[in-house]
């Protein structure tokens, strides 16, 4: 799976050409027009851009949700766009962790057995209840998402996400269904995350402000990147304006 | 113009297709059964009942040995009864090409005037005997049938101890032949019994009986009371040898149907209901959660100004629409299925025509009820419609809560990973649906388990009545209580290795006011070829003083061992006599009971007298014996146990076969409408815990572990109630068919089990790999990133 002509150090992600096309013929939709991009490690990348720009797209190829038409992504060394399916479950499975604008815990799971669920299957994770800690949630770990508000299950599952300590972390909108403060915690939450276990954050969002708090800033448009921002002083989520 | 409603109804009817025809054919089949099985009870009661009418069968029997034709006179006047005739019958035996031995027959007057007679005949080719012809004879047209013999052709009849060739005029049928065994057997073989109708002058002639007759038969007044006309026609017989007098309802032929039909009637009352509350409960499951997926739509069309009721009847039109199809899909259904069924009853039952007749009142009922009983089971959802509010209804619902569960058992939950945990929790937080699945996956498990086990206890009571207790190769009948020094000359036949006598006498036996016409065995002390055996198959030694019952015969008379009991004997010097039940005895085969061969001879005054022996024939001697056997004079007929066994074991792969067919199909469609709809509602549900599953790395096995683990429990807990229903229901089945004629053992019945597991693991696999198919094809993306 090693790539020819790659030089190490790898970036965390490398894409040439990558292409998405939904659908066929005359209703067929551009998602991705050739993109090329590179995003080292430990940074925290925002993407930007209006709906059906083609982020989302970009993130589910990266994450191994989805395939690309063209081109190629790489994740270090390896070729994501040549992995097979269950290559693609390995590769989510050990590298990367997941956090969605709805939250997607296990109604039937506890906070701590949610974050279990992950650290059962992962080869090198952390303990279920030092994932809750990282994220403020110690004290409610016998909890069943019922029980918790939408900041603290959406906390869970950035916990749980984080707990097999995943090379990278993809966030689509995951302070979309949260008032302002608790989004903020929850980036805060993020940005503690990549300070302490050196993750690589890609996150998604239509708050403009939370480019603030990033290394990277990507904007998108049409299913291309327009341009892109390297912020040297990101600012502490607390301070971002909403 | 559709309604936007409307167009929403048959989207959603076909959005949810697999699992509404899943439904439909569990409606299907319940309605199939009932139209079928109401369907045959009206043909077989129609055909019955015309069949009596047109060719006047008697409402009362009675034979003797033998009594004067003026005596019949004396019956004319009993109050009650109509119209009376005499008849000449006896015993034959008839030389047939195919087979080395006799088949026995039972021969019947005819009369010869032009008058209309009770228990008239209904030719089916030729003609009936002329008067004066005493050569002529009509045979009984499946026997016939059964040889190959035509109007024309002649037969060579044993008839008294003579034997004499008669021209066979006609073929006919008979209101009193339509199902028939030969004596001692239950089950029909056409070819090895066989009626014989001969002028009465020729047949009295024949038998001695001229200015006679030996039985009686009559029909009653509408008004008549039958236990007193019995009454009095034994009392106006019993000088002449009566062997008592009974009623139609103890007829065997006519019991054999009514018995039938009347299991039909029960099995149609009580079969379908089963399938109709699993029906419902399916439906329940289905548009429960069709109405929790579609709160956001029912919040709308409540906000836009449609009623509650409005809304309610739409999803009831779907529910309305999902029973109607399965009741007609029924209905065909069961057209179908009885139409197939009626050549398995003709070839049991011969009555002249049997047209499968539609029950027009079992289609009504088949939709009436698959329409209310589903509706009851959508009218239990429907009532949260009415409960939402419309601005309720279009917020997201919160999460299930599961922290009721949480408490379960922490000590074993601390055990288990966290998708067992899923599985487990699951199955706890909703007891009755679960608990719904479990039971109604069980009853279909325990309709087709009983049948089968009931199919078991045919093969057992087979293997016990022709290997356990009756270990001869053939049986003897004579024209007449033969003496002891038969056995001897039998004994001297090459080939014949072990006689044992048998002495049967007729006898009513009376406990108070129960009372019941049969026979007394007697037995050989320490026979070997025919036994009568315990609860725990072993030999009875029959004592010197009183008298072995059958468990049915001890039933009937309710009476245990060491309660006095009399005989009523019907033979000899007709003695009635107290004495003790000794012991009871198992079996399967009609109500005997048995004594001492000595001690029963001794109650008569006829001592060392035999009126049958069975024989142990060496292995390819059989010809021989057989020739030698027909040419004594007092042998009245021939039969052989591989015979009788066989036309058992036929029976049972034809009708049973294709029965064990259905049952299986039945369990197997139940468990597949239960796992299939538990598992797409389960899939439905928690579709997007699946695909966050899938996102966070679980293999695709791993993920269908989480939905189809509990379905793996539902039919792992179904099992073991299956098999308890099914055997409770065996039980119940059994005690309902078993009657005096014949018993039904109920067996362990360690392959009917392992069929019934096989069948319902394989539906529940079978539906599980759909519905796994279909995670496979989720898209996961979608599945996260909608609201639920």
């Amino acid at each position: 799976m090693l790539d020819h002509g790659q030089t190490e150090p790898y970036a965390a992600f490398r894409t040439k050409g990558l292409s998405k096309i939904y659908g066929e013929g005359r209703s067929a939709v551009h998602a991705l027009r050739g993109v090329d991009l590179e995003i080292g490690r430990g940074e925290i990348v925002v993407l930007l851009g209006p709906s059906g720009s083609g982020k989302s797209t970009l993130l589910n190829i990266l994450g191994g949700l989805d395939r690309a038409s063209e081109g190629d992504a790489w994740f270090g060394g390896q070729c994501l766009t040549k992995m097979s399916n269950r290559e693609l479950t390995t590769y989510r499975r050990n590298h990367v962790g997941f956090v969605f604008q709805f939250y997607n815990l296990m109604p039937s799971l506890t906070a701590r057995e949610n974050v279990e669920l992950v650290t059962e299957i992962a080869e090198n994770p952390i303990s279920a209840d030092e994932a809750l800690n990282v994220v403020g949630l110690g004290k409610r770990l016998d909890h069943f998402p019922a029980q918790l508000s939408g900041g603290e299950q959406q906390r869970v599952a950035i916990a749980r996400a984080v707990a097999k300590q995943p090379e990278v972390l993809f966030c689509d909108e995951p302070t979309g269904a949260l008032d302002s403060t608790t989004g903020r915690a929850v980036l805060r939450v993020l940005q503690d995350v990549n300070e302490k276990l050196g993750t690589t954050i890609l996150i998604i969002t239509h708050a403009a402000a939370t480019a603030a708090m990033a290394d990277r800033v990507i904007n998108f448009s049409d299913g291309a990147i327009r341009d892109v921002q390297l912020n040297n002083n990101p600012v502490d989520a607390e301070e971002i304006e909403w | 113009m559709v309604k936007p409603l409307h167009a929403k109804l048959f989207r959603d009817l076909w959005r949810i297709k697999g699992q509404a025809f899943a439904i439909m054919v569990v409606i299907g089949i319940g309605v199939a059964l009932q139209v079928m099985m109401s369907g045959l009870v009206a043909s077989l009661t129609q055909t019955r009942d015309t069949y009596y009418e047109r060719h006047q069968f008697a409402d009362v029997f009675a034979s003797v040995v033998r009594a004067p034709e003026h005596v019949a006179h004396q019956l004319r006047d009993i109050e009650g009864a109509a119209a009376i005739d005499t008849r000449v019958t006896g015993f034959a035996l008839i030389d047939v090409a195919m087979r080395d031995l006799p088949v026995s027959a039972r021969v019947l007057s005819l009369a010869s005037d032009n008058q209309h007679h009770l228990n008239e005949i209904r030719l089916t080719s030729g003609r009936r005997p002329e008067v004066g012809h005493s050569q002529e004879v009509v045979l009984l047209e499946s026997f016939a049938l059964a040889h190959n013999i035509l109007p024309g052709n002649q037969i060579s009849v044993t008839l008294n101890g003579s034997r004499r060739i008669f021209d066979v005029v006609g073929t006919a049928q008979s209101p009193e032949f339509i199902y028939y065994a030969a004596p001692g057997e239950i089950i029909p073989g056409h070819a090895r019994f066989g009626v014989i109708w001969i002028g009465r002058p020729a047949l009295a002639a024949a038998l001695d009986l001229k200015g006679a007759f030996n039985e009686v038969l009559l029909t009653l007044r509408r008004d008549a009371n039958l236990d007193a006309v019995l009454d009095s026609i034994d009392r106006i017989l019993e000088p002449y040898g009566s062997a008592g007098a009974y009623g139609v309802e103890n007829h065997t032929s006519n019991r054999f149907l009514t018995e039938e039909i009347s299991g039909l009637e029960v099995s149609a009352k009580n079969v379908p209901p089963v399938f109709m509350l699993v029906a419902a409960f399916l439906l329940y499951i289905v548009i429960s959660r069709m109405v929790q997926s579609e709160r956001e739509e029912i919040g709308l069309m409540k906000a836009f100004g449609y009623t509650d009721t409005e809304v309610s009847i739409h999803y009831l039109q779907l529910i309305v629409m999902i029973a109607l199809g399965g009741a007609l899909l029924g209905c065909a259904l069961g057209v179908v299925l009885g139409r197939l069924t009626i050549p398995i009853y003709t070839t049991y039952y011969k009555l002249p025509f049997l047209l499968f007749r539609l029950d027009a009142s079992s289609f009504l009922t088949g939709i009436l009820t698959s329409v209310t009983v589903a509706s009851l089971g959508g009218a239990i959802v429907l009532r949260r419609i009415f409960r939402l509010a419309p601005a309720e209804a279009m917020r997201p619902p919160t999460p299930p809560d599961y922290s009721k569960t949480g408490s379960f058992g922490k000590r074993i939950v601390s055990y288990l990973d966290q998708p067992t945990r899923m599985v487990l929790r699951r199955v706890i937080r909703q007891p009755f649906r679960m608990l719904g699945a479990v039971v109604g996956i069980a009853a279909g498990m325990a309709l087709s388990l009983s049948m089968l086990i009931i199919y078991e206890g045919f093969d057992e009571a087979l293997d016990r009545t022709f290997n356990v207790i009756d270990r001869s190769d053939a049986f003897v009948t004579f024209t007449a209580p033969a003496s002891n020094k038969v056995i001897y000359e039998m004994q001297r036949i090459n080939g014949i290795t072990l006689v044992e006598p048998v002495r049967s006498v007729p006898v009513i036996l009376r406990n108070g006011r129960r009372n019941y016409a049969g026979a007394i065995t007697g037995l050989a002390p320490n026979a070997q070829l025919f036994r009568a055996l315990d609860a725990s198959v072993q030999p009875i030694a029959l004592p010197a003083k009183g008298v072995v019952l059958s468990t049915p015969l001890a039933t009937i008379l309710n009476l245990e061992v060491g309660e006095s009991i009399i005989l009523d004997i019907r033979q000899g010097s007709q003695p009635t006599i107290a004495t003790r039940v000794a012991a009871i005895t198992e079996s399967l085969m009609g109500s005997p009971a048995f004594m001492d061969i000595d001690a029963l001879n001794g109650l008569i005054d006829e001592e060392n007298r035999l009126s049958g022996a069975y024989l142990s024939i060496q292995d390819g001697e059989n010809t021989d014996v057989y020739n030698l056997l027909k040419d004594m004079p007092m042998v009245a007929g021939v039969s052989l146990r591989v015979e009788a066994e066989k036309a058992f074991q036929d029976i049972m792969d034809q009708g049973a076969g294709s029965s064990r067919f259905i049952m299986g199909f039945m369990a197997f469609a139940i468990t597949f409408g239960i796992i299939y709809n538990a598992a797409r509602v389960a899939k439905d549900e928690r579709t997007r815990d699946l695909a966050s599953l899938r996102v966070m790395g679980f293999y695709q096995s791993e993920t269908a572990f989480v939905l189809l683990g509990e379905l793996a429990v539902v039919t792992l807990v179904a099992l073991p109630l299956g098999v308890l229903l099914g055997n409770v229901l065996s039980h119940l089945i059994a005690a309902g068919f078993s009657t005096d004629l014949y018993q039904i053992p109920v067996v362990f019945a360690p392959n009917a089990t392992g069929t019934a597991i096989a069948i319902v693991v394989g539906a529940a696999l079978t539906s599980g790999w759909l519905v796994k198919r279909d995670i496979d094809q989720t898209d996961v993306i979608t599945a996260l990133k909608t609201r639920e």
